[in-house]
């Protein structure tokens, strides 16, 4: 793609986290039946059963819908059997396995082409056939609200999270897909499409040849590829405004639905991680079982298993499902061991972004990290750090004390609607005081989704 | 080492709720943290965090603080031969000036962290880290004659009055250290002002006075700048070399931990208001060349250690301009013209403390105005 710079949004704040166990650009097909919609990963959903164990389904059957917003409905990603619900404490809906008779059945919502019908007839297919929760929207990071009209969408199409995915790779050769979720989503807005592209490193005709949307050029370290920045400065969520925004497989997702009529849940997932031994993606469905995704591919290491990234990502168990929304798994190294003076030794192989080990020295470095705190939980006391890596016309410290104290106009006024979890994970792995920073931006966002409905 | 580790973790029981010696937990944890990084792992958010925590912060500044505490054993043992009429060797000095300045440490660090521990203990909080700087500082800002009672009394002031009664390291408003130096001066100013106190022993007819002694007095008969800058001159013990600070500077701008744009801000402010006083020239103290402020006093070392505490400074990038910038002026002004008090920094800093909220609120302020006039626009082109 020829690069005109003087386009480009120039991200300079940030850090791009080098770490070992990239994945080699190849994918496989997945051999697994093991499936599981997981309601615990659509924030604010109450979900009501649909099924009960033994249920036979198709893709595109409803598993379960939300309580208070009964269009939203969650499908079955395979055709198959329930074959178990599983539930944790006072009962809460954990996980609805699927078991994947191989038949591959859909249900049949009709392939028509998105720019003749209009918008309610767009939205009703989407929420129909579960292709719906993939839309989200800003602020709170919550599905989108059908009977709203956002002001512009957001598709980001490139990922700068450590070992993220390769979009490009992952679009090739579904041009046509992508275009038509592109034209179905242009039904949603009155305003625009943008399609937010690294200016160094996307090249996928996929996305640059896209009509119907905005190009946006974005330059610089993570979180460059960040929805909630882009945002940010493109155009800007003030108070009661709402953005929507997805991904490129989800863009995909909403495309195959009007080409083919039916949900086609398919994923390309990354399998990354210092501690698998052959990182490369595979080609599977939404929501594919752990086991299968890392099956003979892992090391003896006592690790960890992340569905996401290792900064936004949810550990999850060998015998757990990847998330909805996630692309990517994730295998690092536990850190549940001491370390003689680890505080005070010059620990050349050490990661931090402070220059006060030597590795600072070496930019390319790529690193093998592991979960340990690397230190005690203590008040915030340094300064300057967090802005160094947070991108947002935003006061993050301040902005964060304003929530644990739970000032509502305060948050308001700091900004509040404009971040996200994710957005705070950079902050939240250079702090010296180890503040668990996510918890509070999401105790923040829900207090003040409670407070605005 | 596995033997140590072991004999930890067959201990640690007893320390624990329902062990022995629950009461003393917070000691335990402290001396095992010290010893090791816990194996603590990340439960929520991201699963991967950076090598740096508090201790290795801390350390850093200790480091830094390291030539200006070896300078100044040496400077104490120099100046006070020299009172005396006489040259002995580098290493007659060092001794000397080790004797005085060694116990100043030992008992900053024992009363301090002694209170530091008990508090920790009785809100079941681990041991903070700041004392470790704060227990290095106070010996550094101290006349070398200084009584050891006033400073286990002083310690303990700036500990539960500048520190814990505000919850404790990360809430104090005032720059601990400089509590305990100010203390010291507002309730002994006999012994903590005056020409006798700045050079340790020294015999009586020598004048003590320190190049900030002589200029409240208008006397210009100033030692040489090479002397300020290297330090040889009277002074508190950390303060004289400019040289040795400028080294501590370098480590903590190269590693991150000091705000360079606090330093630099401070520079720029003392510097600006001297200038201002030698356009003003009223009399011989507004004459001096602006830059003698850099090298006289506790200039180099406010803005180095004492301005830069994260804590008690202002903490926004743009707060720290200003607030930088007031304490180099305010640190001049009250140096030519406070009658009282020949040193201006400390009160300068200690000032600068208390505002720094304020600052801070402004330059917040001006981004909420922002935001809302951004909506505001926003909502004028849709209609």
């Amino acid at each position: 793609m020829k690069v005109d710079m003087s386009t480009v949004t120039k991200i300079k704040k940030g850090l791009n986290i080098n770490m070992i166990g990239e994945a080699e650009k190849t994918i496989k097909d997945l051999v697994t039946d093991q499936f599981a919609i997981k309601p615990t990963d659509f924030i604010g959903v109450f979900p009501k059963l649909k099924v009960n164990e033994g249920d036979t389904v198709k893709a595109g059957s409803p598993l379960f819908i939300d309580k208070y917003r009964d269009n939203i409905v969650f499908t079955s990603p395979v055709s198959g059997k329930v074959k178990e619900i599983k539930r944790g404490p006072k009962r809460i809906l954990l996980e609805v396995k699927i078991e994947a008779d191989g038949k591959n059945e859909a249900i049949d919502f009709k392939a028509e082409n998105p720019a003749k019908l209009n918008r309610e007839e767009v939205i009703k297919k989407l929420l129909d056939s579960g292709v719906w929760p993939m839309i989200r929207q800003r602020p709170y990071s919550v599905i989108a609200n059908p009977n709203d009209k956002p002001k512009s969408i957001f598709i980001s199409t490139f990922d700068t999270a450590p070992l993220a995915p390769d979009n490009d790779l992952i679009v090739h050769g579904n041009g046509e897909a992508f275009q038509a979720g592109i034209d179905a989503l242009s039904k949603l807005t009155d305003g625009k499409i943008h399609l937010n592209v690294d200016a160094n490193a996307t090249h996928s005709k996929v996305f640059t040849n896209s009509k119907g949307v905005q190009i946006n050029q974005f330059a610089g370290p993570h979180p460059a590829g960040n929805v909630g920045v882009q945002i940010n400065k493109i155009d800007p969520i003030n108070k009661g405004d709402v953005v929507w925004y997805c991904y490129p497989q989800d863009v995909l997702a909403i495309g195959r639905l009007f080409l083919t009529g039916k949900f086609d849940a398919t994923r390309v997932v990354a399998i990354t991680g210092s501690e698998i031994k052959k990182p490369a993606y595979v080609k599977t469905k939404i929501g594919a079982a752990v086991e299968a995704l890392v099956k003979d591919n892992t090391t003896d290491v006592f690790k960890r298993l992340i569905s996401g990234n290792v900064l936004t990502g949810t550990k999850v168990e060998l015998d757990g499902y990847l998330s909805f929304y996630h692309t990517q798994l994730t295998a690092i190294p536990e850190g549940n061991y001491h370390e003689m003076f680890g505080w005070a030794l010059p620990g050349f192989d050490k990661f931090s972004l402070s220059r006060s080990f030597p590795s600072f020295l070496f930019k390319n470095k790529k690193y093998k990290l592991d979960t340990n705190y690397h230190g005690g939980e203590r008040a915030l006391v340094m300064t300057g750090i967090y802005e160094k890596v947070f991108p947002f016309d935003i006061y993050p410290m301040q902005l964060l004390k304003a929530i644990i104290v739970e000032d509502i106009d305060l948050m308001e006024n700091l900004g509040i609607y404009e971040v996200d979890e994710e957005d705070f994970a950079l902050c939240e792995v250079v702090d010296t005081s180890k503040t668990n920073m996510q918890v509070i931006v999401r105790k923040g966002l829900d207090l003040m989704r409670k407070e605005m409905s | 080492m596995k033997v140590l580790r072991d004999f930890l973790d067959k201990q640690k029981p007893h320390f624990e709720k329902g062990g022995r010696f629950e009461k003393l937990q917070s000691t335990f944890d402290a001396f095992e943290t010290f010893l090791y990084v816990p194996d603590k792992v990340t439960t929520s958010g991201a699963h991967i965090r950076d090598a740096i925590d508090m201790k290795r912060t801390m350390i850093i500044v200790v480091l830094a603080l390291i030539p200006p505490l070896l300078f100044g054993i040496w400077n104490v043992g120099y100046q006070h031969f020299i009172s005396n009429g006489m040259t002995p060797d580098f290493w007659p000095m060092v001794g000397f000036g080790f004797m005085k300045v060694f116990p100043i440490i030992v008992v900053s660090y024992v009363v301090g962290l002694g209170i530091e521990f008990a508090f920790a203990q009785v809100r079941h909080h681990e041991v903070n880290e700041g004392f470790l700087v704060s227990g290095m500082l106070i010996p550094l800002v101290m006349p070398p004659d200084v009584p050891l009672w006033m400073v286990a009394v002083a310690t303990a002031f700036a500990v539960v009055i500048g520190k814990e009664v505000f919850g404790g390291t990360g809430m104090n408003v005032l720059n601990p250290a400089l509590t305990a130096r100010a203390f010291l001066f507002f309730a002994y100013p006999s012994e903590m002002s005056g020409d006798r106190v700045w050079i340790a022993e020294k015999a009586d007819a020598y004048s003590g006075a320190t190049p900030l002694g002589h200029l409240l007095i208008n006397d210009t008969n100033l030692p040489s700048v090479h002397d300020m800058f290297m330090g040889f001159i009277p002074g508190s013990i950390g303060e004289t070399s400019t040289l040795a600070i400028l080294l501590g500077a370098i480590l903590l701008i190269a590693t991150g931990i000091g705000s360079a744009r606090i330093m630099l801000s401070v520079i720029v402010g003392g510097l600006t208001m001297g200038l201002l006083f030698n356009l003003w020239g009223a009399n011989a103290y507004m004459e001096i060349p602006a830059y003698y402020h850099l090298v006289m006093g506790g200039f180099a070392f406010g803005t180095v250690y004492m301005a830069t505490d994260p804590v008690s400074a202002a903490q926004t990038a743009k707060g720290k301009i200003y607030y930088g910038f007031l304490i180099g002026m305010i640190a001049v002004l009250i140096r030519v013209f406070n009658p009282a008090y020949p040193e201006g920094m400390m009160l300068s800093i200690l000032l600068l403390n208390v505002f720094a909220p304020l600052i801070d609120h402004y330059v917040v302020q001006s981004n909420i105005k922002m935001r809302l006039k951004r909506a505001k626009v926003a909502v004028t082109a849709k209609v």
